[in-house]
């Protein structure tokens, strides 16, 4: 014991005289810690420094006793508690070198969960008399700060009881703060305080005087800031503080005004925010006297404004505003607010609504919706005083631009009322006149007047009880004589729109009305254009949403193909492919149920069966188009995006039937059935059709079993690997692979690729060999497949590829089959299709084999590099931008490399890859400037248009590199440039123009 | 009113925007000369924005499609414009934007005439002569303020150029 006393008192005498710091402090708290010796021990040790007439030393003293006090706050008891806060509050008189350490030791002590009651309050009462905080040096003050938030979270109901004094007094300590750290800490208190019901007494004005000061916050941190404060948290913590009371509106709502005045953006936007924010906290009796100047200044911004970001904050602002107005509870002998208001806004407002020529017009019906949409007695108010102005001026003007200018106010009044939920709609009263405007409009001849009068007439539809049973009708017709007369790209396209968001709501009048009229057009012969034809099937396919529709509307467009395929009905290859495009877009759209999912289990039987019968006619003569490719690969997305969304024992069964039609010819399933029964589909003939079977098996959930899995793989693997067909061969291969992708792994895959990589190497090996193409095309595939879902042997087969990239005759091939590798293919492999994808494989493939390829490109002779560089830029293109960003340095070299390959497709690739990487330069790329800009001035004169564009769309985005790395380039650019803009395509004139307005 | 002074003209009459040019399949033909045509310059003077408002010289109807004449073999581009009142004052800056801009996107061999559509404005003659006078333009354009301003009218959506 003796002992540790006189090591305790070394202890202190070392830290006093300044020859131990950390150490110190670290031996006393753990020895105190471990219960050695007490506190108290500690203070006696201290007794002699504590008492020195030098403040100096004192201050040694207390700091020890502080930072000890810091690490072992826990293990006080109420006692020494006490004692040790008399003393400190007491040392706060003392002389000031000792203040900061008293302070971090009150800290320290406001800490302890055993504070005595009544110290918090002795504790803050001391701080507020003896020291003026703003004299203090930043921690300090951060540290009185944080003594308040403390005692403010563990002794709230002692700090109540100061009343405003409290309030006083954390005015008084931050009147003049500017640190942003320690502003966050005295908002975060003025938070609590007007949030948590602290009596702010007769000091209301000053805590808004001392808040206020710093709005609207104009804050830019410094550079590599290490404190990681921004301004919008500085803006946010004082928004809270701000909008926390109403009874700050008296002197808050004055200040937004005049900061509404300011030329500066951001306090603009900050004021109209905040403004917002206290509109929804007010009362309409905090708002009521300052509405006009509010108003006023609100019209002000929308009206002139000249940035978007401030208008839709002060159209966000009107809208609280009305909203807080109309939520009040009206008093007898108040008038309402609301109405107040609103009359404001309409005598501003709705003139300039007569002048639809005018640029006023848009604020102000911006400005009246933002009302009408806040609550349902202002859209009330609003729609009573604007609509009939609104359907007398369109009934009464004549020209088409300004009709439509009111056309889209109306709209603009229609979509708002939406909100209101149980009361019914404010325009029923209009609903008569606003459905006879939209339905004069559409039989108007002007295309935007329809264009616009749909979009209302859409807007109509959403709402429950505008439309009549008989208006849906009515206006069914019209889109129907609109689907069948309009020519104009704009007007069909908003036609298929509105018609398919009716249709949604009211399939009844679209079956009766618009199918049948549409069916009988399409095979009405060759009256009608083929056009006509076209945008009925187009239509045909927007409105099969509802089950209902789509049983209605796909056995037309299958009877299409039939009779094109039986050759009655004179359809064009064209239109067969639109109609396998509409069978699709149906297929994506419709509603995933039971009902529709049977619908289109029919429909693949069908397709299938009609291409067998094609192509079995095909060899006796007659020439069905669902014999062609083209015909056929718009098929396969329909087939394929079905069976994606078949619920597994529709999935199971189509499997199954898709299998032995294709392995053992079984045609039982087909409709009329009138097919020899020993065909052979995977053999030569009618190989063409395994593009189908690849839509149908590949794209099946992946729960779904195929069956006879191995024979289908071996027959598929025989086919492309036979056949000279290139659909066929292609197909084949994307089938296996795609079957390969999904199997599970093991023994028997990894034997089956074993086979397959056998037979793709000995094909690949004989130069002479006739299949070396389709051998690389499974390869390619399989690679793919295997790439896919990280496949360990997925190495092997790209380590193959990379080495046919030195290939006399494959090597171009193989470089471009990087491009397929690395992006996603729209038929197989992709997520849509269930297939196995991890996530990031791109990045994997690219870390682990970058280092082959630029090797391989360094060993290859001059004449086979362009290969590499090819497929280089194929991989980089397709990386995400993060990883191009970080790999772009050790890559730059061989890029710009690539650009001065005389190969225009890696110019094109290459350039294509750069440019958005130029949008946001990395450093490494700065250095290179010199490089980058001569190579691509270069080719900005190359034969071929698209690397013209390419390389003039790169030396845009260089115009964006910081001023002074290319102000050395400017001169010269700009001569360069010259050249492009006398270039003879205008496309090409165009970029040329626009970069060198940039430069 | 506050926040800046009073526009001379706060409720101007607003006009459709044409769409972009469609593209023809002779676009993506490499063998086929386009000539420089009157929309063509058109497509690149009608996003120059109005010095006072948010809107572009093509919505104030400032400028129009049938009052820019171009002659590509004689290498000449006219471009008359209308201010939207007779006594405007940004004509002459509305002018000078429309001058540079051209002079920016076309080919050298161009001789540019901007002026005002005759019998528009207040002080036509003393404007046209301005912008006519090649020195006075070069001498504009040296002064970094009024170059500043010219920039902020051309700055505008630069993707539809």
């Amino acid at each position: 014991m003796a002992a540790d006393s006189a090591l305790l008192l070394g202890l202190v005498e070392e830290f006093v005289l300044g020859q131990q710091d950390r150490k110190a402090v670290d031996t006393a708290t753990g020895k105190l810690k471990a219960g050695q010796f007490t506190i108290l021990q500690l203070v006696e040790a201290l007794g002699l420094h504590l008492t020195s007439s030098q403040p100096q030393t004192r201050g040694r003293g207390v700091q020890l006793l502080s930072n000890v006090l810091q690490e072992c706050y826990g293990d006080l008891t109420e006692r020494e508690v006490k004692v040790l806060i008399v003393f400190y509050e007491n040392r706060l008189k003392d002389h000031y070198v000792i203040t900061p350490h008293v302070i971090q030791g009150l800290k320290a002590l406001t800490k302890c969960s055993v504070l005595p009651p009544g110290s918090a309050v002795s504790i803050l009462k001391s701080l507020f008399q003896d020291i003026h905080v703003q004299s203090l040096m930043l921690a300090e003050r951060s540290c009185v700060y944080n003594i308040l938030i403390q005692l403010m979270e563990s002794r709230e109901s002692e700090l109540k009881g100061l009343g405003a004094d409290f309030v006083f007094g954390f005015v008084q300590s931050v009147d003049g703060e500017r640190d942003p750290r320690n502003l966050l800490l005295a908002f975060h208190i003025a938070r609590k305080i007007v949030h948590e019901g602290y009596d702010l007494g007769k000091f209301t004005e000053e805590l808004f005087e001392v808040t206020s000061c710093y709005f609207p916050i104009d804050f830019s941190p410094p550079a590599n800031d290490p404190h990681g404060i921004t301004q919008e948290e500085l803006v946010l913590a004082l928004r809270v503080v701000l909008t926390g009371t109403p009874r700050f509106a008296e002197f808050l709502l004055p200040l937004i005004i005049e900061k509404l005045d300011s030329d500066v953006q951001s306090a603009k936007l900050d004021s109209l925010q905040t403004l917002t924010a206290c509109a929804s906290v007010y009362e309409h009796k905090d708002l009521a006297q300052f509405l006009p100047g509010l108003w006023a200044s609100l019209r002000r911004e929308v009206f002139q404004t000249a940035s978007e970001r401030v208008e839709s904050a002060g159209l966000a602002a009107v809208g609280t505003l009305t909203a807080c107005l109309s939520r009040s509870v009206l008093n007898s002998d108040s008038e309402d607010s609301l109405n107040v208001f609103l009359e404001l806004v309409l005598k501003d407002c709705q003139h300039h609504l007569c002048e639809p020529d005018l640029k006023l017009v848009w604020p102000s019906a911006k400005l009246l919706q933002a009302t009408s949409t806040a609550s349902y007695r202002a859209s009330h108010r609003v729609a009573a005083a604007v609509l009939p102005s609104l359907i007398e001026q369109y009934n009464s003007r004549t020209q088409c631009a300004q009709r439509r200018t009111l056309l889209e106010v109306l709209q603009g009044f229609v979509h708002p009322v939406t909100s209101s939920e149980e009361d019914e709609s404010v325009l029923l009263d209009f609903r008569q006149s606003l459905c006879s405007i939209v339905f004069s409009a559409l039989s108007e001849s002007n295309a935007d007047l329809q264009i616009t009068s749909m979009r209302l007439l859409t807007a109509l539809g959403q709402q429950t009880g505008l439309l009549l049973e008989s208006d849906v009708e009515l206006a069914v017709d019209h889109l129907t004589r609109l689907i069948l007369e309009e020519g104009d790209p704009k007007v069909s396209l908003a036609v298929v729109e509105c018609a398919g968001a009716l249709a949604r709501l009211h399939p009844a009048a679209f079956i009766s009305k618009m199918v049948p009229r549409l069916k009988e057009e399409i095979f009405s012969g060759g009256l009608r254009s083929k056009a006509v034809r076209q945008r009925c099937v187009a239509a045909l396919a927007a409105v099969s949403s509802r089950p209902s529709l789509v049983q209605e509307s796909t056995p037309v467009l299958l009877q299409v193909l039939t009779s094109a395929h039986t050759g009655t009905g004179a359809f064009s290859l064209e239109e067969v492919i639109s109609v396998c495009h509409s069978l699709q877009k149906i297929a994506e759209q419709a509603q995933d149920t039971e009902e529709t999912g049977g619908v289109f289990h029919d429909v693949i039987p069908r397709l299938l069966g009609l291409a067998l019968q094609a192509a079995l006619q095909g060899s006796s003569g007659h020439c069905s188009p669902i014999l062609e490719e083209t015909v056929l690969s718009a098929m396969v997305p329909i087939i394929s995006t079905t069976c994606a969304r078949l619920q597994s024992r529709l999935a199971g069964q189509t499997a199954s039937l898709a299998v032995s039609l294709f392995l053992d010819g079984d045609v039982s399933f087909l409709p009329e059935n009138a097919f020899p029964t020993q065909i052979q589909l995977l053999k030569v003939s009618q190989s063409q059709m395994v593009c189908l079977l690849m839509g149908c098996v590949c794209w099946l959930p992946r729960t779904v079993e195929v069956p006879q899995m191995d024979r289908l793989l071996l027959e598929l693997e025989e086919l492309s690997c036979t056949c000279d067909h290139p659909l066929s061969y292609t197909s084949a291969a994307k089938c296996y692979a795609g079957l390969v992708n999904k199997s599970p792994a093991g023994e028997v895959l990894d034997s089956l690729i074993d086979r397959t990589l056998k037979r793709i190497s000995t094909e690949l090996d004989s130069a002479s060999s006739p299949v070396r193409t389709q051998a690389f095309t499974l390869l390619l595939w399989v690679s793919k497949a295997l790439l896919l879902r990280y496949h360990p042997l997925s190495t092997a087969l790209t380590d193959k590829l990379f080495s046919l990239l030195s290939d006399p005759e494959l090597g171009w091939l193989a470089a471009d089959g990087f491009s397929l590798l690395m992006s996603d293919s729209p038929d197989v492999l992709n997520r849509g299709s269930h297939a196995d994808v991890r996530i990031m494989y791109r990045q994997r493939f690219f870390t682990e084999n970058s280092a082959k390829l630029v090797e391989g490109f360094n060993a290859a002779v001059q004449e086979k590099k362009s290969g590499y560089l090819k497929a280089l830029s194929h991989i980089v293109n397709n990386l995400p931008r993060q990883v191009q960003l970080t790999e772009l340095p050790a890559l730059l070299p061989l890029l710009l490399e690539a650009l001065s390959c005389p190969d225009q497709g890696v110019q094109v690739s290459t350039l294509s890859c750069l440019q958005p990487v130029l949008l946001d330069p990395p450093s490494a790329l700065i250095t290179q400037l010199e490089v980058l800009v001569g190579r691509t001035l270069a080719l900005t004169t190359s034969p071929t248009m698209k690397v013209r564009i390419a390389s003039l769309r790169c030396i845009h985005a260089l115009s964006r590199f910081p001023e002074h790395e290319i102000m050395p380039f400017r001169a010269r650019v700009l001569r360069a440039l010259a050249a492009p803009l006398d270039d003879h395509k205008r496309v090409v004139r165009s970029e040329a123009a626009v970069a060198r307005n940039e430069w | 009113m506050s926040g800046g002074a009073r526009l001379e003209n706060a409720n101007p009459l607003i006009f459709q925007r044409t769409g972009e040019r469609l593209q023809t399949a002779n676009d993506e033909d490499e063998d086929v000369a386009d000539p420089i045509d009157d929309r063509e310059i058109f497509d690149l003077i009608r996003s120059i924005n109005d010095p006072e408002h948010p809107l572009s010289l093509e919505e104030l109807n400032v400028v129009e499609q049938v009052r820019v004449r171009v002659d590509d073999q004689e290498n000449a581009v006219g471009v008359e414009f209308t201010p939207a009142i007779p006594h405007c004052s940004m004509a002459t800056l509305i002018g000078l934007s429309i001058k540079v801009k051209l002079l920016r996107s076309l080919p050298e061999r161009f001789k540019i005439d901007v002026h005002i559509t005759p019998g528009t404005h207040a002080s036509e003659d003393a404007v046209n002569k301005q912008l006519a006078d090649k020195e006075r333009v070069a001498a504009a354009l040296e002064n970094s303020q009024l170059l500043e301003v010219v920039n902020q009218c051309l700055i505008s959506n630069a993707r539809t150029g």
